[in-house]
């Protein structure tokens, strides 16, 4: 202990510590303060990049699920125009198809009634032509009748057989 | 390496004399070396050998010899005491005389001539001086903060034109790193780390640096001096203590959630531990780290000449090799765990002062 005391020198003491103050000032002055601001700088750069990079990729990922969304959107809206047009299409001919089948009803019922009234018309005629025919028959029948009784029947016989229905 | 032969100026001295801590044989001669070694010195010698004539040649450089005596301020080259360390050298500047025993520099009392001993080989007629010299220390601090100056401003002008640096740069960067997200965030806090990343960053490269710089050749013990790793220690007290938050205080002065009666005791406790406990296992544990270290390699080296008689030339040269080579290999590791750990617990130390704790 005495040997370090005397070992150590006073001189030495102050001669170094105004040196290493020197020294320390100096660094921190011409070397660490650039090195550590270089330093520093340099690794926020690094991480404002790789905080783009991340930015970046969650806009493409962004991007790409809109794209995504779109596609959905389009084909989706296509599969409903083609369910729609077909739709249409089968409702097209439906209404086609009931508007023929009512056209083709009414005229069936048209010719019906035509047919009805034209049979209407000929039994009216056939049976007034019948009553005149009648009428005439009986008109001869009476005036045979008051001539000759054989003659009359012989009379209503011929008429009768000329009297052929149609 | 690079650095000595920029402004290497040998100065060869014939010295004849054994004190100078030169010629190396026997294993008191080791032992005095090696306590020689770990001290400050003030001269930079890079090796000595004995020339043909059979002088003793030092090859180095002097340092300048700063000292504030009895008599004001002195000053002169290093190489006036001539390599001498025993005091038998007095060297004469304004009217006082100066010594150097044992790396120390010393000035007579009036009146006296030679230095006289007492029975414990410690000076009685002189006493010692405020030495402010440029020490081998001193260089090595210039040194390494020169060389850090140079290379981390460099990195820092790089980041000006490009934002990843190259060539040494590229070294440097991930150190730096290391110390901001390693040591000092996670010990300080997001929130206040930035404000002491500066001196941690400072004190972790000038610790590591100057230990390795102790494992080269040259022989710097910068961070093994008490002076240097007192300075260190007591800069990371200043910090903590001055930007301690009312928290840290009231932890410390009046501990909430224990008794009345022992909040006192507890407070000298907590005390002595921010004020003395801690800086001192910081400048403590730094200091034996590193002077063991270099005690342990170059008793390993000494190998060579302590165990030659037993081993022969050949054996005890290739054990010392083997030996100090791991040794140094590991001496390389805890230079650079020292440092962590002195940075690491001072960042720790400063986190606990500006931690803001949820209240109870």
């Amino acid at each position: 202990m005495d040997k370090l005391l005397n070992d150590f020198s006073p001189g030495l003491f102050v001669v170094s510590t105004i040196l290493l103050l020197a020294l320390i000032a100096l660094m921190v002055k011409f070397a660490w303060k650039p090195i550590l601001n270089s330093l520093n700088e340099r690794e926020e750069g690094i991480q404002d990049a790789l905080d783009a990079a991340e930015k970046a990729k969650l806009e493409m990922q962004n991007l790409q699920a809109d794209n995504q969304k779109l596609l959905n959107d389009a084909r989706a809206e296509r599969e409903a125009m083609l369910k729609e047009a077909r739709e249409m299409k089968n409702t097209m001919i439906d209404d086609a198809k009931a508007e023929a089948q009512t056209q083709a009803n009414k005229m069936i019922a048209q010719a019906q009634a035509a047919i009805e009234s034209e049979k209407k018309a000929a039994m009216a005629e056939l049976k007034s032509h019948v009553a005149g025919l009648s009428i005439d028959i009986a008109e001869k029948v009476v005036r045979q009748e008051l001539t000759n009784k054989d003659k009359q029947l012989a009379l209503v016989d011929s008429l009768l057989g000329e009297a052929t229905l149609n | 390496m690079l650095f000595t032969s920029a402004f290497v100026m040998a100065d060869t001295t014939i010295n004849d004399g054994k004190s100078d801590g030169g010629q190396v044989d026997t294993k008191k001669e080791v032992e005095d070396y090696i306590l020689h070694h770990i001290q400050d010195s003030h001269d930079f010698s890079l090796f000595s050998y004995t020339s043909d004539e059979g002088e003793r040649k030092h090859v180095g450089f002097p340092l300048p010899v700063i000292l504030w005596s009895s008599n004001g301020l002195a000053t002169f080259m290093s190489s006036e005491f001539h390599h001498n360390d025993d005091g038998s050298v007095i060297v004469e500047k304004n009217g006082s005389k100066f010594v150097k025993i044992h790396s120390k520099i010393y000035e007579l009392d009036a009146g006296a001539t030679t230095v006289a001993y007492d029975a414990d080989h410690h000076a009685t007629n002189a006493h010692k001086v405020l030495d402010f010299s440029i020490t081998k220390s001193v260089v090595g601090v210039l040194l390494i903060g020169l060389f850090m100056l140079f290379a981390f401003s460099r990195l820092a002008k790089q980041y000006k034109t490009k934002q990843v640096p190259t060539g040494f740069g590229r070294v440097l960067e991930p150190l730096v790193l290391y110390v901001r997200d390693e040591i000092a965030r996670p010990n300080i806090g997001e929130k206040h780390y930035r404000k002491f990343t500066g001196y941690l960053l400072t004190v972790f490269f000038f610790i590591w640096l100057l230990n390795l710089a102790g494992l080269t050749p040259l022989g710097f013990n910068v961070t093994g001096q008490l002076a240097v790793t007192a300075c260190l220690a007591i800069f990371t007290l200043v910090i903590y203590t001055v930007s301690g938050n009312k928290d840290y205080w009231m932890h410390i002065l009046w501990m909430p959630g224990v008794p009345v009666l022992i909040r006192p005791v507890l407070a000298i406790i907590e005390l002595a531990g921010a004020l003395v406990i801690k800086p001192f296992s910081l400048l403590v544990r730094l200091f034996a780290n590193i002077s063991a270290g270099h005690i342990v390699v170059m008793s390993l080296i000494a190998i060579m000449f302590t165990l030659k008689e037993s081993l022969g030339v050949v054996g005890a040269t290739g054990l010392s090799l083997v030996l100090s080579f791991f040794i140094t290999l590991i001496e390389v590791l805890v230079a650079f765990l020292q440092a962590y750990i002195f940075t690491m617990l001072s960042a720790l130390f400063i986190g606990m002062a500006v931690a803001e704790h949820e209240h109870h």
